[in-house]
């Protein structure tokens, strides 16, 4: 580390010669790191660890649902019929695609193509917001219905063969869709999350603030979109498909 | 490596005027510059003066506590104030103060300093975390403001999800100051994996690191979990989702399952760090290297892992399967055993060591017996049959007590007065400082011992009322709490008193040999280290350190003036020699 640097000129003080060396060469790297190799890897030490945190808060909500689903499996099985499983396939499809482009955009800022990684990001993002239309009119669809999550809940009519009245006569189905709009809610409040980072970095990319010494932000948002896609992959079977 | 060694030397000159005049609380000062300074150690004693506040309304609430109870009926306060005012009490204890006590104060300070490190990983997160704790305050203020909370810490639906008042905002309050314990622990994480000085190996790191080693995991795996409880049961207030309420089909033990799964790991929040500042105190106390260094580390991390695997013994009367009583039970027996060894660690380092009874050691001394009472009380109503009797009442606060406040503010309280002359540059006085653990030992076993016995004798916890036979026992708690009381202000006074008036105080008072006492200047450099240390033995091998700033080992550091310690590596003499050859 600090010392390596130093064998030539042993008359310099160690740490200070290293500072100014980065001072002058890399205008990222923080005074508080010895190389950017170290900034990089606390960096996404640090992300895996926030992304434990965030698999954590989602298997928060994953007990509560296995435990209603055990209690009340008929329930849940009905409610479950009224998803529309085409749109949330669709929907798991966009997220994929959406997961592949941002790996795409890593791929390419490490080959130093910028503009090609920022086209990239920013499919993302559009991909991102296909998502969340859709859930938008799937959401919509339930309201009209009187499919609202807890206290409110209030089904009745018919659309597109499901018949949501027939939904009353079960005690537990309120149970089902709040546990629905919270997982999905919660899941859809991480994509917008990953919409706003993402343009953010995009919007860093495009002024030219990466390269492919230097792309941390870029990794970073991308590993974090990973997981939100992954916690999509495992609610859209068990909420639609189960 | 010797390169850096020998350019240390000749770079000494350079940089002494600078070292001299520019310490870390001279640098930029002004309060813009204070809310806005990414410096750890500025964060620290941000988060030392928050919660401080925090510690002496609650505090003072605990006071009023004691006093409605010091006679049969109403003595100062109606029973719904009563039922505000113990709930105030144990949410900002535990939530507010205790949580991120010691991490967040002593471990934001010392954490870079004893690795050797110019700063936590992610200074900014640091200083986020600060702002995201005070959000939470604020909507503690707000809780209070739109009609109070009167559930008890523990929040157990349905009555939280039913009863008025400002629980929607308590509950938001914990949900936010959650995000500033994470972004302690996963700072800490990062920086010890990856900030550490050359030759900081894991051996080598002292055992307050350790301790906050284990502290941050469990903050990041835990946290998370009353992040989301917090999160559905404002959504059960708001929406009615009718996950734990049952009058809507929810299960109420379910959140008693999610409550203790972060609230069982958390006690280990507050306990881990203690045990790492036992660890320096009582080794730098006695002047021996400490016994069983890698048990205790390890035992750390132990108590952090099986501290997820016991949540169930809160609820052996709530309705879990009798097997789950039992599992739960036997697991919670286990975490006697690193628990255990930890004491018996520090007792064989005192053996045959020179001990020094400055008041840091005091406070170590009094750790040593009231966890140990904790410790034990705890097993006690770990066993199944025996708890069925003892659950909900005053022994289960006799014991929380004895292990939160005896052990985990007892440690934080030593650890303050240990470190206090690097965080000030000024010494406290001695003499008061004596006569405060006098005060805050007797009085705390007045309060809680007596809290012991009432409960196994069936004084129901909560209760603002009692019958006959309690009383004289109840009398003797309150007036044991006052002295404890006593002793708290007279800290907060000599504290204060010291910032102006105290003695300077030399750079390494207590002769300790971790780097922020060898390698850091009487008040630090604004960057720590004029030039980043080189670690060449571990951190309690006195002989050796002795050698680099002079002594003989024998603990009478107060009476050497040491000044600023030789800015050399903390590589002792012979060392140096032979990698020059
Ligand atoms: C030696 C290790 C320990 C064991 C075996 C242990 C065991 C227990 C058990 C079985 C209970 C449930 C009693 C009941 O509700 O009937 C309990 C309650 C409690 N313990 Fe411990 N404990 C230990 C250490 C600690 C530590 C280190 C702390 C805090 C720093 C702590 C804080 C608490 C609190 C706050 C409660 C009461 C929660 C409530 O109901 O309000 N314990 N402990
Ligand atoms: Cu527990």
């Amino acid at each position: 580390m600090a010392t390596d640097t130093t064998t030539e000129t042993p008359a310099a003080p160690a740490q200070t010669e290293v500072d100014h060396h980065h001072e002058e060469h890399l205008s990222h790297l923080q005074h508080h790191f010895v190389s950017s190799e170290q900034q990089f890897d606390s960096a996404k030490l640090g992300m895996w660890l926030f992304l434990i945190t965030e698999v954590l808060l989602f298997s928060g909500m994953f007990v509560a649902y296995a435990v209603f689903r055990q209690w009340h499996p008929e329930t849940f099985s009905v409610a479950s019929q009224t998803l529309d499983w085409h749109l949330g396939g669709l929907n798991t499809v966009v997220l994929l695609a959406s997961s592949f482009t941002i790996a795409l955009a890593i791929h390419y800022i490490q080959k130093g193509e910028t503009m090609r990684s920022f086209w990239l990001q920013i499919t993302t993002i559009s991909l991102a917001g296909v998502f969340l239309v859709i859930k938008y009119f799937e959401y919509t669809a339930k309201f009209e219905h009187g499919v609202f999550p807890g206290a409110m809940f209030d089904p009745h009519g018919t659309a597109h063969g499901v018949d949501y009245g027939a939904l009353a006569s079960y005690a537990y189905a309120p149970q089902f869709f709040s546990i629905y709009f919270v997982m999905t809610g919660i899941h859809g409040f991480h994509v917008v999350v990953g919409m706003i980072l993402i343009g953010w970095i995009a919007s860093r990319t495009y002024r030219g603030h990466f390269n492919s010494e230097y792309y941390t932000h870029i990794e970073l948002s991308g590993l974090y979109w990973h997981l939100v896609d992954l916690v999509w992959i495992f609610l859209f079977p068990l909420l639609y498909l189960v | 490596m010797d390169s850096a060694t020998k350019g240390a030397e000749v770079g000494h000159e350079e940089h002494h005027d600078e070292a001299h005049d520019q310490n870390y609380l001279q640098y930029e000062p002004g309060i813009w510059n204070w809310l806005t300074t990414k410096d750890h150690k500025k964060i620290g004693i941000m988060y030392a003066v928050s919660l401080a506040v925090v510690f002496l309304v609650a505090g003072v609430l605990a006071l009023m506590v004691r006093t409605e109870l010091v006679s049969q009926g109403e003595t100062i306060m109606d029973a719904d104030t009563y039922n505000q005012v113990f709930t105030m009490h144990g949410i900002l204890m535990v939530f507010l103060f205790l949580v991120p006590s010691i991490p967040a104060i002593l471990g934001n300070f010392v954490l870079p300093l004893q690795i050797g490190a110019k700063d936590v990983a992610f200074p900014r997160l640091n200083l986020a975390s600060w702002y995201v704790y005070m959000i939470g305050a604020i909507m503690t203020c707000a809780a209070l403001y739109f009609g109070g909370v009167d559930t008890g810490w523990t929040f157990y639906t349905p009555y939280s999800s039913t009863t008025g008042g400002g629980v929607l905002w308590m509950t938001s309050a914990i949900f936010v100051s959650g995000f500033a314990s994470i972004f302690t622990g996963l700072n800490f994480i990062v920086t010890i994996h990856k900030m550490r000085a050359p030759g900081m190996t894991w051996n080598r790191l002292p055992l307050f690191i350790w301790g906050l080693y284990a502290t941050s995991i469990v903050q990041v795996l835990a946290t998370p979990v009353i992040g989301i409880t917090m999160l559905l049961l404002i959504l059960e207030r708001t929406l009615g989702i009718g996950i734990f309420d049952p009058a809507l089909g929810g299960d109420p033990v379910l959140f008693q399952h999610f409550f203790w799964f972060y609230s069982h790991p958390a006690v280990y929040i507050m306990i881990l760090p203690a045990f790492g500042i036992m660890s320096e105190l009582i080794a730098t106390f006695s002047r021996q290297r400490i016994f069983g260094y890698r048990a205790i580390a390890l035992s750390s991390v132990a108590i952090a892992m099986l501290g997820f695997l016991v949540w169930g013994h809160h609820m052996f009367v709530s309705g879990q399967s009798a097997i789950s009583s039992i599992i739960f039970s036997l697991i919670t027996y286990l975490i006697g055993i690193p628990s255990g060894i930890k004491v018996f660690n520090w007792v064989a380092t005192m053996y045959r060591g020179s001990i020094w009874l400055q008041t840091p050691m005091l406070y170590a001394l009094s750790f040593l017996f009231l966890f140990t009472i904790g410790g034990f009380t705890g097993i006690m109503v770990g066993v199944l049959a025996v708890d069925v009797h003892l659950h909900d009442t005053y022994y289960v606060v006799g014991h929380f007590h004895y292990v939160m406040m005896g052990g985990s503010v007892m440690a934080l309280l030593g650890g303050m007065h240990y470190w206090w002359p690097k965080i000030t540059g000024r010494m406290y006085n001695e003499t008061l400082g004596k006569i405060a653990v006098f005060l805050i030992f007797v009085g705390f076993n007045a309060t809680f011992f007596t809290q012991l016995v009432l409960g196994a004798k069936g004084m129901p916890r909560r209760y603002y009322d009692y019958v006959e036979r309690f009383e004289a026992l109840h009398q003797i708690s309150t007036y044991g709490s006052y002295i404890l009381g006593a002793g708290l202000f007279l800290v907060l006074f000599y504290g204060l008193y010291s910032l102006f008036y105290g003695e300077k105080a030399s750079a390494n008072p207590w002769a300790a040999a971790t780097l922020e006492w060898t390698n850091v200047a009487a008040l630090p450099d604004p960057h720590n280290f004029v030039r980043t240390p080189l670690v060449t033995r571990g951190p309690y091998d006195f002989h050796l350190a002795d050698e680099v700033f002079g002594g003989d080992g024998m603990g009478d550091g107060a009476t050497k003036t040491l000044d600023v310690p030789e800015p050399a590596p903390a590589a002792p003499e012979t060392a140096e020699e032979s990698s020059k050859a």
